[in-house]
């Protein structure tokens, strides 16, 4: 390692390592965005964290000009050995459902990273600088407490509180806040208190990350997900601005503005404003809940199988309820039994069934369902008056008529499936209970329409078993 | 007001990497089709992990106890960032590329 600070240009080589591993960032990005070379993508954006991790290991130098020492460089490797393997058996574990949790949790732990980094360093720099560390810290702390939150609902271990008051506590908070930093730039304080200052900054924002997520609700999990991610990537950009590390400062800011944009599809997906989801005002009520709610049909286990063997197109929705239930194999078995007996069968994607933009493609891949047959909402709305049967598999709110015809419910003007256009509708659900928004679904009520009860699973291994004694 | 304008000019090359970072994350994210919204987006998680940089550095330079024991929590964390965001989006995409008949 002296060698090569003594003979070689080692400052220029790692500043180049950083341009490398920034175009590698961007490479891999580029390429995760094709169903083809997505997993090439991954690769090179691992390969773009890996470079710069070692020539900063080996190449950097504090501004007295040291090097990193043996000792020190050792404790590094050591806690980083720790961090992947405790890291990729955790990734390796975790069920297919419980992924959008998963990357809740690793989002956290960047976010705490960026906000203990910032929380060391802020103050270690020209006074113009500390600003930046602030915005990290601040940044950084809402991000791991918020997305803890996130992680924490997904699991089924936290509530949701709905309130208006939350708004405006929120609102205070952010004020608070925003006077903190001011107070600590610009207040001139002794540099005691000024810690004590930071100190409460960091506590706040750990606060406000938990209020922030608290009151939105269900529907709305994606949204506050890729929003979090994306503040995360900030927090690690602000990091970077500290250290003056170019690699650190493209990288989170690729992050934050990809997360952006993805937060706004998903917003307009729904559509919804931002601000209304971070308001949180979704769920419950509306001022269709009194309407009159008509009668429900219930269809036999062998009157669906006869249905359904005897049916040219069938459409299979899926929604969270097929993912809570593990379901997606037993479907895919569906499937290609109706397949042998001649039968079209194709799945309707909603761009957010289920708790992620794209969770349902990720299970029914799992489960070696062809990729072929997942066909997007836009595409398969225009056939649905062809279709002789529509499965919904735990899907509520994504084919919900009231979308179309009710101004009164929330989901008003949401795109959805239109699973009421088609023949008939089988809808397999555990009760009648209401949504992951908590609004009256009118589609249980149409004429067309027979329910199915029972968890998901079993009702479809049952169906399966009937279809195959026909 | 000066100490923003010294800001400014003292950090130039800082804020042109961020503004132009911004369109280049715009661009090359616009137009992904929503199958791969939730492995896109744990492929940016882990991207972010990026600030095991930052952690290094600070690990590498630890000399007080406080900069050891928050330094190592926040590389620890980092690399759990990092090691498991890789991870899980491969298991995603590999999923994806098996069933290509």
């Amino acid at each position: 390692m002296i060698l090569l600070n003594t003979f070689m240009p080692g400052p220029v080589v790692l500043e180049y390592s950083y341009l490398l591993s920034a175009i590698m960032f961007v490479i891999g990005l580029k390429l995760q965005s094709h169903p083809e070379t997505a997993r090439k993508g991954n690769f090179w954006a691992a390969a773009g964290m890996i470079l710069p991790m070692i020539t900063t290991l080996i190449l950097n130098k504090n501004s007295a000009g040291e090097g990193i020492s043996f000792a020190n460089a050792s404790a590094v490797i050591l806690i980083i050995a720790a961090g992947s393997v405790v890291g990729s058996i955790m990734a390796r574990k975790v069920k297919m459902t419980a992924m959008p949790q998963m990357v809740s949790f690793f989002n956290a732990t960047g976010g705490a990273a960026s906000a203990a980094v910032a929380l060391i360093e802020y103050d270690k720099n020209p006074n113009e600088a500390v600003l930046v560390g602030l915005l990290g810290l601040v940044v950084g702390s809402i991000a791991f407490s918020g997305s803890m939150i996130a992680y924490g609902k997904l699991d089924g271990k936290v509530g949701d509180i709905f309130s208006k008051v939350m708004t405006w506590v929120n609102l205070v908070f952010m004020l608070v806040i925003t006077v903190l930093v001011l107070l600590v730039l610009f207040g001139g304080f002794e540099p005691q208190i000024n810690t004590y200052l930071v100190y409460s900054l960091l506590v706040l924002s750990l606060i406000y990350g938990v209020s922030f997520v608290m009151p939105i609700g269900g529907a709305d999990m994606p949204v506050v997900i890729s929003l979090l991610n994306s503040l995360t990537g900030i927090a690690a950009a602000m990091a970077g601005f500290i250290y003056k590390n170019e690699a650190m400062i493209l990288g989170g800011i690729l992050v934050g503005a990809a997360g952006t944009i993805l937060t706004l599809q998903m917003c307009k997906a729904m559509n919804r404003s931002l601000l209304n989801v971070i308001v949180g005002a979704f769920g419950g009520g509306g001022a269709s809940a009194n309407q009159e709610q008509g009668t429900i049909k219930e269809i036999t286990l062998s009157d669906s199988a006869v249905l359904l063997s005897y049916s040219q197109k069938v459409v299979i929705i899926p929604g969270y309820g097929l993912a809570v239930a593990q379901a997606q194999h037993i479907a895919h078995e569906l499937e290609s039994l109706l397949e042998n007996k001649g039968v079209d069968v194709r799945y309707a994607i909603h761009p957010v069934a289920g708790r992620m933009p794209g969770h349902m493609n990720v299970l029914l891949a799992e489960a070696d369902v062809s990729y072929e047959r997942l066909i997007e909402m836009d595409d398969i709305n225009p056939d649905m008056p062809n279709v002789d049967v529509v499965i919904v598999i735990g899907a509520n709110d994504v084919v919900n008529p009231a979308a179309y015809d009710d101004p009164g419910s929330p989901i008003y003007g949401m795109p959805i499936i239109n699973a009421h256009f088609s023949k008939n509708i089988i809808i397999m659900k555990r009760g009648m209970g209401k949504g992951y928004a908590g609004i009256e679904n009118f589609l249980f009520f149409n004429p067309k329409t027979r329910m199915l009860f029972g968890d998901a699973k079993s009702t479809l291994q049952k169906l399966v078993s009937e279809i195959k004694s026909l | 007001m000066e100490s923003v304008l010294t800001f400014l000019t003292e950090n130039k090359d800082a804020i042109f990497i961020i503004v132009l970072s911004i369109f280049l994350g715009f661009e090359v994210i616009s137009n992904v089709p929503s199958v791969l919204h939730t492995p896109l987006m744990s492929g940016a998680n882990a991207i972010s992990g990026v600030i095991i940089i930052g952690c290094i550095i600070l690990v590498g330079h630890a000399s007080t106890t406080f900069e050891w024991v928050l330094g190592s929590v926040a590389l620890f964390m980092a690399t759990l960032n990092v090691a498991g965001g890789y991870v899980v989006t491969d298991r995603m995409l590999e999923m994806f590329k098996k069933k290509k008949k």
